[in-house]
Parts: structure tokens; C-alpha cells; sequence
């Protein structure tokens, strides 16, 4: 037998890790960069006017994405209000009645529903919503939000209702305890810090949306007063800002960007530290 | 009524409003794809196949053609996959086979990191850092040293097809990574072994044994990251220059599906303008619709696929 | 007969765990050696170092000296890619590549350490085939999947495969005991053969077939090696209390 030669063998072997390797650094240089560029460039522009006023005309000073942040949270609150429930029990139907077809059926349907183009989903809120009602709204905004949403709560609760001991449910049933009861109160809870994980992440995910926003909520200049008018975002704002031919808006684009990485960031540890503590 | 009647009855409701819930799944995917379907009607019924052959977009007119559209998202689809697999692939194996448990394991939340950046920020940093970059550095390199190639003629404007290549690709790195990461990490330590046992270099093993076992889940992990770069909406909208036109140039401005519906829908002004749009939303809801369903076909019977004829 | 594998003062640390203390064996060339020993003995950690399977755990610490003919295996500048060429090693589930062909399972060994001349290979997955008595009955479907196979029939694939690369020794790592009865004859019948080309050393928790196959046994308990000596006489009068208890089934 002639030996291939050992030292082209680990040359080519030294040229992969190389390689692999050097794929690693190509991957993470972009995290390091694009991070780098949001403090840098975000920082100077984060102070309380920032968080309190609504912007401005460029040229002026002391502009904010108050209302911003503030429709955010509003419209994230009321798709959470609508999705959770469905996702949640959706899933707790998969787990408690779902062996058969059907429920094989609606967890590749939630799969390929979460990559869906979310502007799509947009454009849906539009037809169902802003068509009739004749106008932007952040309920539509909402509405949008929470159809993103309720795949992704349904398979993280899936999954973590999942994980809770056979034993204990049946522990439950064993003393009498009606399915229902021992779905809700047993079951979940036992679960509740996982599916509570899940719920951050999905939060975290819809908040940084922007294209189901764009003719759904629309966004909006100043306040807004009422649910059934437009709307400003985060999002929105950090979109209408860094397109616009002004400086001082791309400063207030990048103080939005920190703001917003932060908060996803935050929620994201809020729900890793909840999954430790859970198990410590 | 006994206890046990009541106790039917409550699981009988809990039961309803539970599937009911699970079954908004399947009415949400149903109602999406109805409503984009109707929607659509008015331009399709008007443009039929011309409407994908055309590429006459002219909203005072009347006259709605998508291919430029279609062009734009095909190309630069297509090109940010082929750059980022091999990233991806090479970043997964690092982190599986290369690296030390734990740096393997920071490598990957710094990837899973990446991918929950919203993609209005990586748009944000697309046309205030990247583009800039490119129009001044990367763009007069390329013109100046591979002019003569057809891909790479015209003048530098920043915004562009390039620029929407690179930033998608480096947006859907991360999900293929992940994905091929797990498909990998399925991958028996009994065939690592066997490679090894038979002398083989590290690299050795990995081509033999390590990669086509998992040659179909990372099949899936490419076609899924393929489907999200079609899909995805801002990042590109901000930097690929919103031009409706079929350039071989990659320095040339571009459009893609989900961009002239972002930057149109808002304002459409005619029933047919806004049917239009529909339709592109229709089409891109068909095709991401089929991509994510090969995708997921492939991944969930990566699962099953090995288990039948091993011992 | 020459001595093929000389193994001195071995130790075997996982971490802070010392599994394997003070080993000092000798194996003769075209010899079958068994070791066993109750679960946990360090049969299996035994027979990995040989090859240097623990270089591919990060825990794993060896010390000592293998000396295969008159290098040793963990000298320094020794690439364990070399070694394992010339050790090769049978595991306890069978485990064919299940992307290859029957054919390309066989081959895939060789073409990674050597060079192929044309026409080679269809002589070697040939003659490797009938060494290990499968080539009768898979000669019609080389190009089929390798997972199509009986689970004997894949362990004998495997066998094949590891002895087209033309190693001196065969390390075994109970090869039959996933294999239903008929197999695990098989083997042992293959066992016999193939020590006339290879030197054989085999794990087995099976003292019957330890007592069938082997020229040499080794009884490991707890980490140490109690007695090694001829099968015979290891099985019939053997020299310690401990080996006789757990040959006469007092325990393990």
C-alpha cells in the first residue's frame, strides 16, 4: 500500500481549521461592528428630552421618541393581550388532546406561519382592518403584531409544557382533579417560568418589527389620542429617521437603535436569568 | 348535576375553546392566503402573465409589470445565500467540531445574538455605514480592477445591489448557522468514530462522516435562510436604492418585492395601484410559502431519516 | 512468537478519576487476546488507548508507554493519525457510513490513507469482502446503501472495512454483543481467521467467548489488570481468587 503523504494530509487538515475558523471571525465581525456603531453613534443623543419629547423639525433641539416608545409599548401590550392567550392555550390543546394528525398538521403550519414575510402580515391587517375602518390605527398595528406573535408563543409553550413529568399530570388526574383544572393549574404553572421565557422572547421579537407597522399603525408625528388613529413606533421612527436627508435626525435614528437593542437585550437576559433560576 | 357531569362539562368547553385556539393557526395561514388571493383579483384578472414578463410599473398610468421586482429579489436572494452557506457551514463546524466546549458555546449565543437584530437597525446601519463604505472604498475597487466584467460597471452610488447582497447575508448567516449547528450536533459520536478509527485527520472526518450524514439538514438550513432573504423587508428596502430596473451590475440600484411594497402601499392612490402590490405580496406569499415548506420537509425528516437502517 | 504490543506502567486519568492504574502487558503478533472483566473494569479505556481514541476527549489524561513493534504509540512526535492506520478497531454497534454504498464503506478507509491506482479498489473491496465471508452475499448490490444490511452483516462491513486499510492490529470493542446468536458466530468464526494475518485484541463481556476465541486472556477488575495468562489455564486453574470468583460467576 502507498501512503498518501501524512504531511499533505495535515496541511490540508491545518488549511480547514483555517478556514473554519476564519468563516467564524467573518460571521461575528459584523455583531462587533454594527454594535460598535450604535453606541458610538447613539449615546450622544440619549438623554431625558430623549424619552420625554416627541421630535422635532430638524434644526431644532430637544427632539425625542417618546411617543415612539410609548406606541411601542401600547401596541405591544395589545397584541400580547390578544396573541398570548392563543398561543398559550393553543398550545396547551397540542399538548393535552394533540396526538392525531391535526396536531401535527397545525405545528408545521405554526413553523412555516412564523416565515412568513411579516409584511405580509401587514398588508392583511390592512385588508381586514384599515379598509373597513377607513384609516390607520393602532389597533390594526396591534392586530398585525399579534398574528406574528401567536406562532412563536405557541411552539415555545409547546415545548416547555412539554417538558413537565407525565407523573405530575397524573398525580393530578389520579385525585380527581378535572383535565381542565389540572391543564391550567398544574401543567402550566409547573411550567410558568419556562413559557414566561418564551413570552419575553416573542416580545422582544415583535418589538423590533417595523414593515407589519408601516400601513397598518403608520406611525405618527405626535401623540397619538386614540386607538383607532395612527400611531408612532420605535421602529417607525428609527425607519422614517435613518431614510430622511437630515443629520440630527440620523442622531436621533441611532439613540433609537441603543434604545431599542437595550430593551430587546434586556428582555432577552430577563428571560435567560428567569430559565436559570428556574432550574437552580 | 353530580360532580361528574360538571366535570365532563368543563372539559368539554376547555377542550373547544383550546383547539379553537390552536386551530387559529390554520385559520390565520387560511385567511392570509384568501385575502391576498382576493385582493389580488382586479390586477390579476387585468395583467395576467404579463404581469410577471412586463416591467412597466407605472402607477399614473395604470400599467403594473413586476419583474423587476421578481429580478431584484431573485438576484439578490440568490447571491446572499451562495456567500453565506459557506460562512455558515464553516462557523457551525467550528463550533462543533473545532472548538473548545465553551468558546463553542459563546461563538453560538454571539450568533444567535446576531439574529435577533431587528432589520431596521441592520437597514439603519446599512445606508448610514455600509453604503457610504461601499461607494467610497469596496465599489471604485471592484470597478477598477474587474470593470471588464459586466457585473461590476457603472458608478458607485453606495445603494445598490451589492449592498443589498451583503447586508442580507450577513442577516441570514445567522439562521443558517444555527440550524446547520444543530443538525451537526445530531450527528452520532459513533460515526466521528469510525472515521477516526480508520486514521482519519480531523478534516478528514468531518468530510466523511460528519457532513454527509447531515447533508440534507443543511440542505433545509440553506433553503430556509433563501426563503428569509426573500422575504426580508427593511434592511433592503433602506439599502438597495429603490430603482425599478435589470442591471447585471451589482453597482446598480435595484428593487425587490417586499421594497415596493413597503415604500408604496402606504400611498397607493387607485384600487389597481394597491391590487397590484397585492399581487407582488401574493407572489411572495406563494413563494416563501413553498420555500419554508421544502425547508421544514427537509428538516423534519432529517430526524427520521438515519434512525430506520443503523443498528 | 514476536511481541506486537508491549504495554508498560499505563495510567488512565478522566479528570481527577484514575481509571486505569499501572497496566504492563505484552501481546504476541497473530495472537487473539481477550480482557475481561465486570462492567466498569477499564476494559474499554484499556483497548481505546491503544489506538488513541482518548486524544479525542479533552478529560482524558494517558501515561505510560504502548510500544507497537519498537515505537511508542505515544512518543512524542508520533501523529496518532499513523497509529490508528495500523491499529484499527471494531466497535460495539455497528456503524457503517449510511451517506456510502456498500462498496464506498469499504474503500473509504483506504482512500483516505492510501494512494489509488486505477482498478485497485475493486480488488481490495473484493478481496476485503471475502475475508469477512459477506462478499458471497452482497456482491450484487455493492452500490446499495450500507444501512440495508443485517445488523451481522453491517458488523462484518465494518470488520471489512477496517481491514482493507491493512492494519497489523485489530482492536475489538465486544463486537457481537448487539448481535443476535448467529452473527456473533460469525464473528468469532471470523475471529479465528483473520488472526493468522492481524493481531486480534478483543473486550468481551462474554466469558464463554473469550473462552472460544481467544490464545490470551486478560482479566481486568477495577481498573488494574489481576492476571493475564494462556485462555486454557486463565479459565481452568487460574492463579488469583479473584479471577477464579469471577469465572465461576461469584460475581459480574
Amino acid at each position: 500500500m502507498t501512503l498518501r503523504s501524512i504531511t499533505v494530509r495535515r496541511a490540508s487538515n491545518l488549511a480547514a481549521t483555517f478556514l473554519m475558523g476564519g468563516a467564524t471571525i467573518l460571521v461575528l465581525l459584523p455583531l462587533v461592528i454594527i454594535f460598535y456603531h450604535i453606541v458610538k453613534m447613539g449615546i450622544s443623543s440619549i438623554n431625558p428630552a430623549f424619552f420625554t419629547n416627541i421630535p422635532q423639525p430638524p434644526g431644532e433641539v430637544g427632539g425625542g421618541m417618546a411617543n415612539g416608545i410609548a406606541g411601542s409599548a401600547i401596541m405591544i401590550g395589545m397584541a400580547s393581550l390578544a396573541g398570548l392567550p392563543v398561543g398559550i392555550f393553543g398550545a396547551v390543546y397540542l399538548t393535552e388532546y394533540g396526538t392525531g394528525r391535526l396536531a401535527t398538521v397545525i405545528r408545521f403550519s405554526a413553523d412555516v406561519l412564523s416565515g412568513i414575510p411579516s409584511i405580509i402580515t401587514g398588508m392583511v391587517a390592512y385588508s381586514l382592518l384599515v379598509v373597513p375602518m377607513k384609516g390607520f390605527s393602532a389597533l390594526a398595528g396591534s392586530f398585525a403584531l399579534s398574528l406574528i406573535m401567536v406562532p412563536i408563543v405557541l411552539r415555545t409553550t409547546e415545548e416547555q409544557l412539554k417538558m413537565v413529568p407525565a407523573t405530575l399530570r397524573e398525580a393530578s388526574l389520579a385525585l380527581g382533579v378535572p383535565l381542565w383544572r389540572t391543564s391550567i393549574k398544574v401543567t402550566l404553572r409547573s411550567a410558568m417560568t419556562g413559557v414566561i421565557t418564551g413570552i419575553l422572547l416573542a416580545v422582544a421579537r415583535v418589538a423590533g418589527e417595523t414593515a407589519p407597522l408601516l400601513f397598518t399603525a403608520l406611525g405618527n408625528q405626535f401623540w397619538s389620542k386614540k386607538l383607532n388613529e395612527p400611531m408612532a413606533a420605535l421602529p417607525l421612527q428609527i425607519f422614517n429617521f435613518a431614510i430622511s436627508p437630515y443629520e440630527d435626525w440620523h442622531r436621533l435614528a441611532w439613540a433609537g437603535a441603543l434604545v431599542l437593542v437595550v430593551l430587546m437585550f434586556g428582555l432577552s437576559l430577563a428571560a435567560r436569568w428567569l430559565g436559570r433560576a428556574k432550574h437552580s | 348535576m353530580n360532580s361528574t357531569i360538571r366535570k365532563k362539562n368543563g372539559d368539554s368547553v376547555f377542550r373547544a375553546i383550546t383547539l379553537l385556539f390552536a386551530l387559529s393557526i390554520l385559520i390565520i395561514l387560511l385567511v392570509m392566503a384568501v385575502e391576498m388571493a382576493v385582493e389580488s383579483m382586479p390586477s390579476l384578472r387585468k395583467f395576467g402573465w404579463g404581469f410577471i414578463s412586463g416591467s412597466d410599473w407605472d402607477a399614473v398610468q395604470g400599467s403594473f409589470a413586476a419583474l423587476p421586482y421578481l429580478y431584484g429579489s431573485v438576484v439578490s436572494s440568490i447571491l446572499a445565500i451562495l456567500l453565506a452557506t459557506p460562512l455558515s457551514v464553516g462557523t457551525a463546524l467550528f463550533i462543533t467540531e473545532l472548538a473548545p466546549y465553551k468558546v463553542g458555546a459563546v461563538t453560538a449565543s454571539l450568533v444567535e445574538l446576531l439574529a435577533a437584530i431587528p432589520s431596521v437597525i441592520y437597514g439603519l446601519w446599512g445606508i448610514l455605514v455600509m453604503a457610504p463604505w461601499l461607494q467610497g472604498a469596496v465599489e471604485p475597487f471592484l470597478v477598477k480592477h474587474f470593470g471588464f466584467l459586466p457585473f461590476f460597471r457603472g458608478a458607485p452610488y453606495g445603494v445598490s445591489m451589492l449592498a443589498a447582497v451583503f447586508i442580507l447575508m450577513i442577516m441570514i448567516v445567522p439562521i443558517v448557522t444555527s440550524i446547520t449547528k444543530e443538525v451537526l450536533t445530531a450527528v452520532p459520536s459513533s460515526q466521528r468514530e469510525a472515521a477516526v478509527a480508520l486514521g482519519a485527520t480531523r478534516w478528514e472526518m468531518i468530510r466523511i462522516a460528519v457532513l454527509p450524514y447531515g447533508r440534507s439538514g443543511i440542505l433545509g438550513a440553506v433553503i430556509l435562510g433563501l426563503g428569509r432573504a426573500i422575504g426580508e423587508t427593511m434592511a433592503v428596502t433602506m439599502v438597495i436604492g429603490n430603482t425599478p430596473q435589470i442591471s447585471l451590475s451589482l453597482l446598480s440600484p435595484g428593487y425587490t418585492m417586499p421594497s415596493v411594497i413597503a415604500n408604496e402601499f402606504a400611498e397607493t392612490t387607485t384600487k389597481l395601484h394597491a391590487s397590484a402590490l397585492m399581487e407582488i405580496g401574493l407572489i411572495l406569499l406563494v413563494v416563501t410559502l413553498f420555500i419554508n415548506f421544502m425547508a421544514r420537509m427537509l428538516l423534519w425528516s432529517v430526524t427520521r431519516k438515519w434512525k430506520g437502517g443503523v443498528a | 512468537m514476536n511481541c506486537k504490543l508491549s504495554i508498560r506502567d499505563l495510567n488512565i486519568y478522566f479528570g481527577d478519576n484514575h481509571a486505569v492504574k499501572n497496566i504492563d502487558m505484552d501481546v504476541a503478533e497473530n495472537s487473539v487476546t481477550a480482557i475481561i472483566g465486570p462492567s466498569g473494569c477499564g476494559k474499554s479505556t484499556v483497548l481505546r488507548s491503544i489506538n488513541r481514541m482518548h486524544d479525542l476527549t479533552p478529560s482524558a489524561r494517558v501515561t505510560g508507554t504502548i510500544m507497537l513493534d519498537d515505537s511508542d504509540i505515544y512518543g512524542r512526535n508520533v501523529d496518532p493519525v499513523t497509529i490508528r492506520r495500523r491499529v484499527g478497531m471494531v466497535f460495539q454497534k455497528p456503524n457503517p457510513f449510511p451517506a456510502m454504498s456498500i462498496y464506498d464503506n469499504v474503500i473509504a478507509g483506504y482512500k483516505l490513507n492510501g494512494v489509488l491506482k486505477k482498478g485497485e479498489a475493486d480488488e481490495i473491496v473484493e478481496s476485503s469482502l471475502k475475508r469477512v465471508a459477506l462478499w458471497d452475499e452482497v456482491k450484487d448490490r455493492l452500490r446499495t446503501g450500507a444501512v440495508e444490511l443485517s445488523g451481522g452483516q453491517q458488523q462484518r462491513l465494518c470488520i471489512a472495512r477496517t481491514i482493507a486499510v491493512k492494519p497489523e492490529v485489530i482492536l475489538m470493542d465486544e463486537p457481537a454483543s448487539a448481535l443476535d446468536p448467529i452473527s456473533t458466530l460469525k464473528i468469532e468464526e471470523l475471529i479465528e481467521e483473520l488472526k493468522s494475518k492481524y493481531t486480534i485484541v478483543i473486550v468481551t463481556h462474554n466469558m464463554q467467548q473469550a473462552a472460544r476465541v481467544s490464545d490470551v486472556t486478560a482479566f481486568f477488575y477495577l481498573g488494574e489488570l489481576v492476571e493475564i495468562g494462556e485462555t486454557r489455564k486463565v479459565f481452568t486453574n487460574p492463579e488469583k481468587k479473584q479471577t477464579e470468583d469471577y469465572i465461576t460467576g461469584r460475581f459480574g
